[in-house]
């Protein structure tokens, strides 16, 4: 399976975006996908994380997580990629579908309707829990006490 | 001669309606759901992921609703899941030092930079039964203020003033392919990135005893832990069509680093020694159990002596960590042994007819 695109810098974040997107947010912003042919099915499979000894060292096999992954090609020949964590087929498939059209002429206004929408939500969601634990954080008083407080 | 002896179908069938039955429980109190398992039950959903070695919330929490609760049974329900998955291959090790944390406290630094943050915890609760549980209520609100910034890692504290050990070094060629148990068997002894993986999959009550046995003398390794964080890291992926890396997900994880007392061997002047902990989902009394049993493991690497404790005995700690390999043993006993037993049985009688006959003879 060769893409010949041409490389976009920005596809990692693409992907990634469409990736941890919310199954059903995805399919709000983006509910009507154009003709395409599967190159790859959506199948379910597993992908290995990998931690590193003391947090920083050599790796090691932590565990693995579920993925699913799919390749489609749009009529006009543009070929699509996602793998997504958990095994949500369509999630996999409109992941894919929407990569392929971030390669294509389209790719300004699906920037807009729908990868600024999910990057926007996934800000919101980190900085939420960042501001709940920041809420945890311990705030130290000292009390002085003995004979030489002043 | 060997005889099959086949039945019992019908019996089988009906055991399996009556557990079926006995799940639901009684009819007129609600059926629980997935999702409230998943979200509601959140610390078991862990558990069941971390042991079972596969991160699916969803599917910890349908193996527990099946399991009817029993944690190990609903491992095993992963861990044959995992079976029937084609692996599509490594992550990029992901890096802790990034997390998005909920919860990171040192217990060896009070001012730490980032600070102490508590998170969703069970320490300083009282441990009263709250009643108010018992009847439902409005969803509860955690109250917000500054987000948390970058948390930087307590041992790098230590590192700058180079009184902690260095992380061993490592041999890039082993890097690309970590072992890993899933694929080949375990070979003993086993380098530490295969006692980690072991380790962090490895049963959470049986590390607890090992750890709390070391504390208490048995191979004592004098831990604090020096940092416990907890938070979501994301998974990058490299995509092999295109050759990117993409952070396909996110895994909420617990790390726990233990600083231990070391007072220095023939070639090492004294400084303080690592234990480490890794596991998925939020789960820290097993991080910190993990990296007590990591530390005490490493007692050969680090010249101490072997003072014949369990915990420091590879063999013992790697080849009973498993619960499934242990409660498959274990369990099977429990299954028809027929044939074996009266073997046994036969035995035993020929035997004692002998000694009574040696014992008549004598009279």
């Amino acid at each position: 399976m060769t893409d010949m695109s041409t490389p976009q810098p920005d596809r990692p974040r693409t992907m990634g975006l469409l990736a941890r997107a919310e199954p059903r947010r995805l399919a709000e912003l983006a509910p009507d996908l154009p003709a395409h042919s599967l190159l790859r099915a959506p199948e379910i499979g597993a992908v290995m994380v990998q931690g590193r000894q003391g947090g920083t060292s050599a790796p090691f096999n932590l565990g693995e997580m579920t993925v699913t992954r799919c390749s489609v090609r749009l009529d006009c020949g543009t070929v699509g990629h996602a793998w997504v964590q958990g095994r949500d087929k369509d999630h996999a498939r409109r992941a894919a579908v929407l990569d392929a059209l971030m390669q294509t002429d389209r790719a300004p206004m699906l920037a807009a309707m729908v990868l600024a929408p999910l990057a926007d939500d996934e800000a919101a969601r980190r900085e939420e829990q960042a501001r709940k634990a920041g809420a945890t954080r311990v705030e130290f008083f000292t009390m002085v006490r003995g004979e030489d407080a002043r | 001669m060997y005889v099959a002896v086949k039945g019992g179908e019908r019996a089988i069938d009906n055991a399996h309606a009556f557990l079926a039955e006995a799940r639901r429980g009684d009819p007129s109190v609600p059926e629980l759901t997935v999702p409230q398992i998943r979200e509601q039950m959140a610390l078991a959903v862990a558990r069941v992921m971390a042991e079972g070695s596969l991160y699916d919330a969803d599917l910890a929490a349908l193996a527990i609703k099946q399991a009817r609760g029993d944690l190990i049974e609903a491992i095993f329900l992963i861990r044959a899941y995992r079976t029937t998955l084609p692996r599509f291959g490594s992550s990029h090790p992901v890096d802790t030092g990034a997390m998005a944390a909920i919860r990171r406290v040192s217990a060896t630094f009070k001012d730490v930079p980032g600070g102490q943050v508590l998170g969703p915890t069970f320490d300083y609760t009282h441990r009263l039964l709250d009643f108010a549980l018992t009847a439902e209520g409005a969803a509860p609100q955690a109250p917000k203020s500054d987000a948390l910034g970058p948390m930087p890692r307590v041992s790098e504290h230590l590192d700058r003033e180079g009184v902690i050990e260095p992380e061993p070094a490592h041999d890039p060629a082993i890097d690309a392919h970590p072992p890993d148990l899933t694929r080949e068997p375990m070979e003993l002894p086993a380098a530490r990135a295969l006692r980690l993986q072991a380790l962090a999959r490895g049963d959470e009550g049986f590390l607890l005893g090992l750890a709390y046995s070391s504390q208490r003398g048995y191979g004592r390794t004098h831990p604090f832990v020096g940092e416990l964080r907890i938070g979501e890291v994301w998974v990058e992926v490299e995509i092999p069509e295109l050759g990117l890396s993409v952070a396909i997900g996110a895994v909420t994880l617990t790390e726990c680093e233990t600083v231990n007392q070391f007072t220095g061997s023939k070639t090492q002047p004294a400084q303080f020694t690592r234990g480490y902990g890794l596991v998925m989902g939020q789960s820290e009394r097993k991080a910190i159990a993990m990296s007590l049993v990591d530390r005490a493991l490493r007692w050969a690497e680090l010249g101490e002596e072997d003072t014949g404790a369990p915990v420091q005995d590879q063999e013992f700690v790697l080849m009973h960590a498993d619960n499934i390999l242990a409660t498959g043993f274990l369990e099977h006993i429990k299954l028809p042994h027929y044939v074996d037993f009266q073997s046994e049985l036969e035995l035993v009688r020929r035997l004692r007819v002998a000694a009574m006959d040696a014992e008549e003879a004598a009279e």
